[in-house]
């Protein structure tokens, strides 16, 4: 005899677990090739991460007396300290990471009552805490060097773990040249003189696993086709910081950068592929993802060109998340046998 | 009658306290809280005016109808918070740099309102001025121990600036607890006071829970007004 059961009796056939796995496996060229250029440290960094979430998490579920081991074994907290992860400067000291992973677990997850229930997504609410907190440690760049070229392994535990200052090549990210540049008045052509542009596999220094933007479309493209993820929400994120940077770049080449370096530099690729595509925290319907990916790139763009910071993905995919219900007030599919105002349609009459 | 005094005071240091219990006066809370310093301030004038808005509130209690009473405390309060801040501004002028905008909210902590409404407007002056003050001081403890929390991560010190509120004679109490500490900026920024509360409320109801389990009895809940 089967137990009886609650509805819904039809399951898909693909659980948590599988999906987050799916998702990891897209994320893993992008990461390789941040260990690549970045060198041990940044093998490290994630290695931390990782572990401090998985320890964070079963902490507070020990604290919840729920089970431990489904939880952990689903994947999320996971996924999160790796998406985290390939967000931070690849040399950032330890606690930087193991700060950010129990941050984005404990307090922007399981506080809000665990996977599913969380309003802002987790990655990216720790990465803004982070950058508010310690703008030191988290606007040190390294400028990447082959895996040949980087520091030993010996050293580079030196280097995560008891903040060693090494002769590094230390250079300002992209965006955050190009933004003292303009806000120094001085025109895009000089600004973008000794700098070369940014490159397809991650030429210039920047977060561990945001300069490959090559990567990280290659896994997108996979997870599309895996139907893990839709194409609404990255294309309308891609198109919402293309479309403004083309016109305004039309107008003013000058003072206003243009569309392919904003596609390529900083978050922009993980950002629209692998953070606002996350289930729990966007709007659940395809239009719904459209207009919300539509407004993180604007966001993104407008940050970029005006804000403070030189970089808005996180800060953007943040003020959408908390947009998120009121798209899915407004977006709602059309319920079978109802037209879009809730109102039962005509029956057809039978023609016998 | 002492009993009658001794539930006040445990009432209203621990088991009804304004925040961690009543969650009520939450815009000073969150505001003045990033050093200890300015916490224990704050709750020290806002104590001023409890005992003495309590006091007057009850003492005309039977001359004061039902419908004009909310007009007739706000107008009280009001009285006193001016005499608070006037008093402040004049005798801790550095004090009253940091906290002067926050000291006129007092006006608008429904704390006050609340201690008026629940307790003063249907007690004996006398009951209602250890109200006042046990709730003042409760409320002081709160803000004080959120200040603690959100000084000593964020900036590593603690009672830093005390000789402005206490006098110099009051430097002894200001520490520097971790040295090279380089701060935690989201601990003194407004989201550090959400958490701070957050998790010191938790505290408290994880302390709580054995004696939640024998005595139910105990009421938890004053009438909310805010």
């Amino acid at each position: 005899m089967n137990p009886i059961a609650h509805s819904p009796h039809a399951h898909a056939p693909i659980s948590v677990g599988r999906v987050m796995a799916l998702v990891m496996l897209a994320l893993t060229p992008a990461t390789l090739s941040g260990f690549w250029l970045y060198g041990w440290p940044a093998v490290n960094l994630w290695a931390v991460s990782l572990l401090a979430a998985l320890l964070g998490e079963a902490l507070v579920l020990r604290l919840q007396q729920r089970e431990i081991k489904p939880v952990l074994m689903d994947g999320s907290g996971i996924l999160t300290a790796w998406l985290l992860v390939l967000s931070l400067p690849p040399w950032a000291p330890w606690w930087i990471a193991v700060l950010g992973s129990l941050f984005a677990v404990i307090i922007s997850k399981q506080l809000y009552g665990g996977l599913g229930q969380n309003p802002f997504n987790p990655a990216m609410a720790a990465r803004v805490m982070l950058l508010i907190s310690f703008p030191v440690e988290m606007t040190t760049w390294t400028a990447p060097q082959a895996f040949a070229r980087a520091p030993g392994w010996l050293e580079s535990l030196s280097i995560t773990f008891s903040g060693a200052q090494v002769d590094a090549i230390a250079s300002a990210s992209l965006l955050g040249h190009v933004k003292t540049e303009f806000t120094r008045g001085i025109e895009w052509q000089q600004a973008m003189s000794g700098y070369h542009a940014p490159a397809l596999w991650g030429g210039g220094a920047g977060s561990m696993g945001e300069t490959a933007a090559l990567f990280l479309l290659v896994g997108g493209l996979f997870l599309i086709y895996k139907r893990v993820i839709t194409w609404h929400a990255p294309a309308a994120m891609l198109a919402g910081v293309v479309v403004p940077a083309m016109i305004f770049s039309a107008i003013n080449p000058a003072h206003f950068a243009g569309p392919l370096y904003h596609l390529l530099s900083g978050g922009l690729m993980l950002g629209a592929f692998f953070i606002i595509t996350d289930p729990v925290t966007s709007p659940n319907t395809g239009t719904g993802q459209f207009i919300f990916g539509l407004g993180c790139g604007l966001l993104t763009w407008i940050i970029r060109t005006w804000g403070g910071y030189p970089e808005g993905v996180a800060f953007a995919v943040m003020l959408m998340n908390a947009a998120t219900p009121i798209i899915d007030h407004y977006v709602k599919p059309r319920i079978y046998g109802r037209n879009r105002r809730g109102v039962s349609l005509e029956p057809v009459k039978k023609e016998s | 009658m002492s009993n009658l005094y001794a539930r006040i005071t445990r009432d209203s240091l621990w088991s009804n306290n304004i925040v961690f219990a009543q969650t009520l006066g939450l815009c000073p809370t969150m505001a003045v809280t990033s050093t200890a310093t300015n916490g224990l301030g704050m709750g020290l004038a806002t104590t001023a005016v409890l005992v003495a808005s309590n006091m007057l509130i009850s003492s005309i209690r039977h001359a004061v109808s039902d419908e004009v009473r909310i007009p007739v405390y706000i107008v009280i309060i009001a009285t006193l918070v001016t005499l608070v801040d006037v008093s402040i501004n004049a005798w801790a002028h550095d004090l009253y740099k940091v906290l002067g905008l926050y000291i006129a909210l007092i006006v608008a902590n429904c704390a006050v309102l609340g201690r008026a409404e629940a307790f003063a407007a249907r007690n004996p002056v006398l009951p209602s001025g250890m109200d006042g003050l046990m709730m003042g001081l409760g409320f002081t403890f709160a803000l004080t121990a959120i200040g603690l929390v959100r000084e000593i991560l964020g900036t590593g010190t603690l009672f830093a600036d005390a000789h402005l509120l206490l006098g110099p004679a009051f430097s002894f109490m200001e520490f520097k607890l971790i040295p090279d500490y380089k701060g935690f900026l989201l601990m003194i920024l407004p989201p550090g006071g959400f958490l701070a509360v957050g998790f010191l409320i938790a505290a408290k109801r994880i302390i709580d829970r054995p004696r939640a389990s024998v005595a139910e009895s105990v009421q938890v809940a004053a009438p909310i007004i805010r």
